[in-house]
C-alpha cells in the first residue's frame, strides 16, 4: 500500500479564485492510500517545495499528488523535488486543476467538485505507480547536416568549431544553395557571393567537416545518439580527389546546349560542367543525359584534355554507411511552379520572369553578365512591373498556390525595384502589392527608401491579367487607393513567386520519422520554446525547411540548431525517457500491428524460444521495443489486440483506475 | 425584411464568404466591365461585411457585370465577388410586385426557336 501525500496549490487566485482549495485538500484526505493532505499558495515556490520534502520525511510518503497547473508546466519541478526528498521521481502525479478546471469554470461549487474528482483520479493512479529508471545509451560524436545551403553551411561550421566532426550531404554538385544564386542581399545590399563564398571555403578547409556533394541520404536507422545513415554518392564520372577544377574539360566539351540549372535555364552549359566559378568542391561533373560519350561512346575529348586523368566514364554510384549522434535537416526551399497561373502569362512570354530569375539577370556572373536585358530580345526594359504575392496567401487555389505568406518577397521586391532604379534611372518601376510586410531590423526603412529616394511606384492593388501583345506586355491591374483600373504597357514583368519546401523533404521526413505540417514544412517540437528541434529526438531543423525565412533569420536558426547539437554531442551518455512501451512477450501473438502503427520505428520482431506448459520448447515471434527510440506515444498499446503492449507510467491498469475514480 | 436578415439571405443565396477578403484587388484588376461600374468588384465584399448594401441595391453597377466570373476565378481567397453580384441581382429582380416579366408580354416575345423551358425559367427568375 502506498503512503500518499496530496498537495493542493492555490496558484495565487488562479486556482483559489474558482476552486475551494481547502475543501479539495479535505476531501482527498479520505481517499485510499492518502496519509497527508494540505494546501499552499504557491506549491512551486521554494517554500512550497520544502513543504513537500518535509512531508515526505515526516509521513514517510511513497507517492505524491500535486493538484496544480498542467504537468507541462511543473511536472519536472515536482519530480526534482521528490528526487531531492529521496523518492523516485516517477512516483509524482499532477492533477491539472488550473488549465483544465479553474480556468474553464466560473462557479466555485462546480470548480471545486471537478478539482476533487481530478485529484481522486491522480491518487488512484499513484496507488499503482511503480518506480521507473531511465535507461542510458552512448552518443556517437559526429553530426550529419542534410543540405548545403547557407543554413547547412552555418550549422556545420558552428558544430565543427566546437570540435565535433560534421558531414554535409548536398544533392547538387556544389554547396551554396539558393544564396549562391542571389545578387545582392537586403537590407544592407552586400553582394551575396562576397559574404557566402568565404564561408564555403571555410567549410571546404575545415578539418572537422567532410562534404558529400552530388549525394543524397537514402536510409536512416537508429535513434538519438546512434543513427545509422546510408549516403548515396551519385556517380559524377570525375574522380573527385584527383580533379583540380582547372576547367580545361569544360572548355573543350563539344556539347554546349544543355540548359544551365544554375541560371535557371536562361543560358546553356556544357555536358561536363562546374556550376559556378566559386563552386565547392571545385570539381567537374558529367551530365550523363547530355554527354555524347556516355550516350554513344564516341567523343572522350574531356578525358584526353584532362592532364590529371580525373575523368572516369565507368564510375558507379557509391553507397556509404556512417554513424551519427545528431542529424540536422537543412533542405531549404524552392519557388513554386507558376505554370497554373495563366493570368500572368508566365508560360506565354519569356519576358515574364520570377524573382529568382531576375536575381540571375542582374548578377554579374549571370547569363547577361549583370546587364538587365529582356530575355526575349536582349533589349533594355524601360517599364518594369513587379507583382507580389504570386501564389502566396492563396487559400482558394490549393492546387496551384500556398495559403501562407512567403515572408521574403516584400523585401526582395523592394531590393530589386531599388537596384533597377539605381542602375537604370530611366526605367519606370511599378510594384503591385496587397500589403507591404517589413517586420525586421532596418526593413521598413529599406522599403521606404525604395519609395522616397528611388521613386519606385508602389500601387496598392493586384494585377488581374498580363497579355503579351507584340513586344509589350499589357498589364491590367487595380489601384485600390485611386479606386480605378489601370493599364500599363510593360517591357518586363517580375513575379514574386511563393516559396515551398524542397521536394526531397517529404521522403526525408519519412526516413527520419520527423513530423511535417500540411505544407511539408518540418514541424518544430514547440513553436516558441523549442523552435529548432524536431519532435523526434536527435533531429534538428535549420533554415527554410521549417518555414519561410530570410538569410539573417536562417543564420540565427542555424546557430541555434548547432548549439542544440553541440549540447547533445557533448554528453557521453543519454538518459532516456522511462515512460516507454514494453511488450509482454508471453501475451504477444506476433501480429505486427504495433510495428505498423509505431511512428518512430521503435518496434521490431524477434524469434524467441519459450518453454511451453508441457515442457517442450517453442519458437515464437514476439514484439520488442527499443526504449531509446520509443517516444511513449502509446499508439501500440491501443492497437495491440492481445493487450501485450503496455506503457510504463501510463499502464492500462493505471488509466482504468483513473477512469474508475472519475466515474465513482 | 430587416437589413441583417437581408444580407444574411443574400450571402446564403450566393454561397460566398466576403469575410475571407484580404483586400488585394485582384478581382478589380481582372474585371472587364470595371470602367462601366459605379461600384467595383473589390468594394462588394467590404460593403457586405460592413452592412452597407443599400447603395449596391440602388446602383446599376450590378447590371453592368457580365457574369464572366473572372473575379471568382482569380480571387486567391475564394471570396467570389461575382456570386455576390448575382445574389444582389436576384434580390432586386425577385422583389414582389416588381415583376419584370408579365404573362401578357409573353405571346409577343415568343419565337419558334425558343424552348418552352426558357419561358418557364424566365418566369422563375424574373417573377415571384
Amino acid at each position: 500500500m502506498q503512503r500518499i501525500g496530496v498537495f493542493v496549490c492555490w496558484c495565487g487566485s488562479n486556482i483559489a479564485g474558482t476552486v475551494d482549495v481547502k475543501a479539495v485538500a479535505e476531501a482527498l484526505k479520505s481517499e485510499p492510500g492518502v496519509v497527508f493532505s494540505t494546501d499552499y499558495q504557491y506549491m512551486c515556490s521554494q517554500a512550497g517545495q520544502d513543504m513537500i520534502k518535509e512531508a515526505v520525511r515526516e509521513h514517510s510518503l511513497t507517492g505524491i499528488v500535486v493538484c496544480s497547473c498542467s504537468p507541462r508546466m511543473h511536472e519536472a519541478t515536482f519530480r526534482k523535488t521528490a528526487q531531492a526528498a529521496g523518492l523516485n521521481p516517477y512516483m509524482v502525479e499532477i492533477a491539472n486543476i488550473r488549465e483544465q478546471c479553474s480556468w474553464v469554470h466560473k462557479e466555485m461549487p462546480i470548480g471545486t467538485r471537478k478539482a476533487i474528482i481530478l485529484g481522486r483520479a491522480a491518487v488512484a493512479k499513484v496507488n499503482l505507480n511503480a518506480p521507473l529508471t531511465p535507461g542510458q545509451s552512448p552518443v556517437t560524436k559526429r553530426a550529419l547536416v542534410i543540405g548545403g545551403g547557407i543554413a547547412g553551411i552555418q550549422t556545420a561550421l558552428d558544430i565543427a568549431d566546437a570540435g565535433f566532426e560534421v558531414d554535409i550531404v548536398e544533392k547538387k554538385p556544389t554547396i551554396g544553395g539558393k544564396m549562391a544564386q542571389l545578387d545582392k542581399t537586403f537590407p544592407t545590399l552586400d553582394c551575396a557571393a562576397c559574404i557566402l563564398t568565404p564561408k564555403m571555403v571555410d567549410v571546404a578547409q575545415h578539418e572537422k567537416i567532410r562534404i558529400f556533394s552530388y549525394s543524397e541520404v537514402t536510409d536512416v536507422k537508429g535513434f538519438v545518439g546512434n543513427f545509422n545513415v546510408t549516403i548515396k554518392k551519385n556517380a559524377r564520372f570525375v574522380k573527385e580527389d584527383i580533379c583540380t577544377g582547372c576547367g580545361a574539360c569544360v572548355e573543350k566539351c563539344p556539347q554546349k546546349k544543355v540548359p544551365n540549372e544554375f541560371n535557371l535555364g536562361m543560358d546553356n552549359r556544357h555536358a561536363i560542367y562546374i556550376p559556378f566559378a566559386q563552386a565547392v568542391p571545385k570539381v567537374a561533373t558529367i551530365d550523363p543525359n547530355a554527354c555524347t560519350m556516355m550516350k554513344t561512346g564516341k567523343c572522350g575529348l574531356c578525358a584526353r584534355v584532362c592532364t590529371a586523368g580525373a575523368i572516369d566514364y565507368t564510375q558507379k554510384d557509391e553507397y556509404i554507411e556512417e554513424k551519427y549522434g545528431a542529424i540536422v535537416v537543412a533542405t531549404g526551399f524552392n519557388p513554386i511552379n507558376l505554370d497554373k497561373f495563366d493570368e500572368f502569362a508566365y508560360n506565354q512570354s519569356k519576358d515574364v520572369i520570377t524573382s529568382l530569375e531576375f536575381e540571375r539577370l542582374t548578377n554579374a556572373a549571370g547569363p547577361t553578365a549583370g546587364k538587365l536585358l529582356r530575355p526575349s530580345d536582349g533589349r533594355h526594359p524601360h517599364k518594369i512591373v513587379f507583382v507580389q504575392c504570386v501564389g502566396s496567401r492563396c487559400s482558394a487555389c490549393a492546387e496551384k498556390g500556398k495559403e501562407y505568406c512567403s515572408k521574403i518577397c516584400c523585401m526582395y521586391t523592394a531590393k530589386h525595384a531599388m537596384l533597377v532604379r539605381d542602375k537604370y534611372p530611366d526605367t519606370e518601376v511599378y510594384v503591385f502589392y496587397i500589403d507591404v510586410r517589413t517586420p525586421g531590423k532596418s526593413f521598413d526603412e529599406f522599403y521606404r527608401r525604395a519609395v522616397e529616394e528611388y521613386g519606385v511606384k508602389y500601387i496598392k492593388g493586384m494585377v488581374g491579367k498580363v497579355t503579351p501583345e507584340g513586344d509589350v506586355l499589357k498589364v491590367q491591374a487595380s489601384d485600390l487607393i485611386a479606386n480605378k483600373q489601370i493599364n500599363i504597357d510593360a517591357d518586363l514583368v517580375v513575379l514574386a513567386a511563393a516559396i515551398e519546401p524542397d521536394k526531397s523533404a517529404r521522403g526525408l521526413a519519412t526516413m527520419l520519422t520527423a513530423s511535417m505540417d500540411t505544407n511539408d514544412f518540418f514541424t518544430e517540437a514547440h513553436p516558441k520554446l523549442r523552435p529548432v528541434e524536431s519532435p523526434t529526438a536527435g533531429v534538428f531543423l535549420s533554415g527554410a525547411c521549417q518555414g519561410p525565412k530570410d538569410i539573417p533569420e536562417t543564420v540565427s536558426q542555424a546557430g541555434a540548431a548547432a548549439s542544440k547539437v553541440i549540447g547533445l554531442l557533448a554528453k557521453d551518455k543519454l538518459l532516456g525517457n522511462p515512460c516507454v512501451a514494453k511488450s509482454n512477450e508471453l501475451l504477444c501473438n506476433g501480429c505486427s500491428s504495433c510495428e505498423r502503427v509505431c511512428p518512430y520505428g521503435a518496434i521490431t520482431y524477434a524469434d524467441k524460444e519459450f518453454r511451453m506448459p508441457d515442457r517442450t520448447l517453442r519458437i515464437r515471434r514476439v514484439a520488442q521495443v527499443n526504449p531509446a527510440v520509443c517516444q511513449g506515444c502509446g499508439a501500440c498499446t491501443v492497437t495491440c489486440p492481445s493487450g501485450a503492449m503496455d506503457l510504463n507510467g501510463f499502464t492500462n491498469g493505471q488509466i482504468m483506475a483513473e477512469v474508475d475514480a472519475i466515474c465513482k | 425584411m430587416n437589413k441583417e436578415h437581408l444580407i444574411e439571405e443574400m450571402l446564403r443565396r450566393s454561397g460566398a464568404n466576403p469575410k475571407k477578403c484580404i483586400k488585394c484587388g485582384k478581382c478589380s484588376g481582372a474585371c472587364p466591365s470595371y470602367s462601366e461600374m459605379e461600384y467595383h468588384p473589390h468594394q462588394f465584399a467590404s460593403m457586405f461585411v460592413n452592412g452597407d448594401v443599400e447603395p449596391l441595391l440602388a446602383s446599376d453597377a450590378v447590371f453592368k457585370c457580365m457574369s464572366c466570373m473572372a473575379c471568382v476565378e482569380r480571387c486567391p481567397k475564394g471570396v467570389a465577388p461575382g456570386k455576390l453580384v448575382e445574389a444582389i441581382r436576384l434580390e432586386i429582380i425577385r422583389k414582389q410586385g416588381q415583376n419584370h416579366l408579365k404573362a401578357d408580354h409573353v405571346p409577343c416575345m415568343l419565337d419558334e426557336d425558343m424552348p418552352q423551358q426558357a419561358i418557364v425559367s424566365a418566369f422563375r427568375k424574373y417573377s415571384k
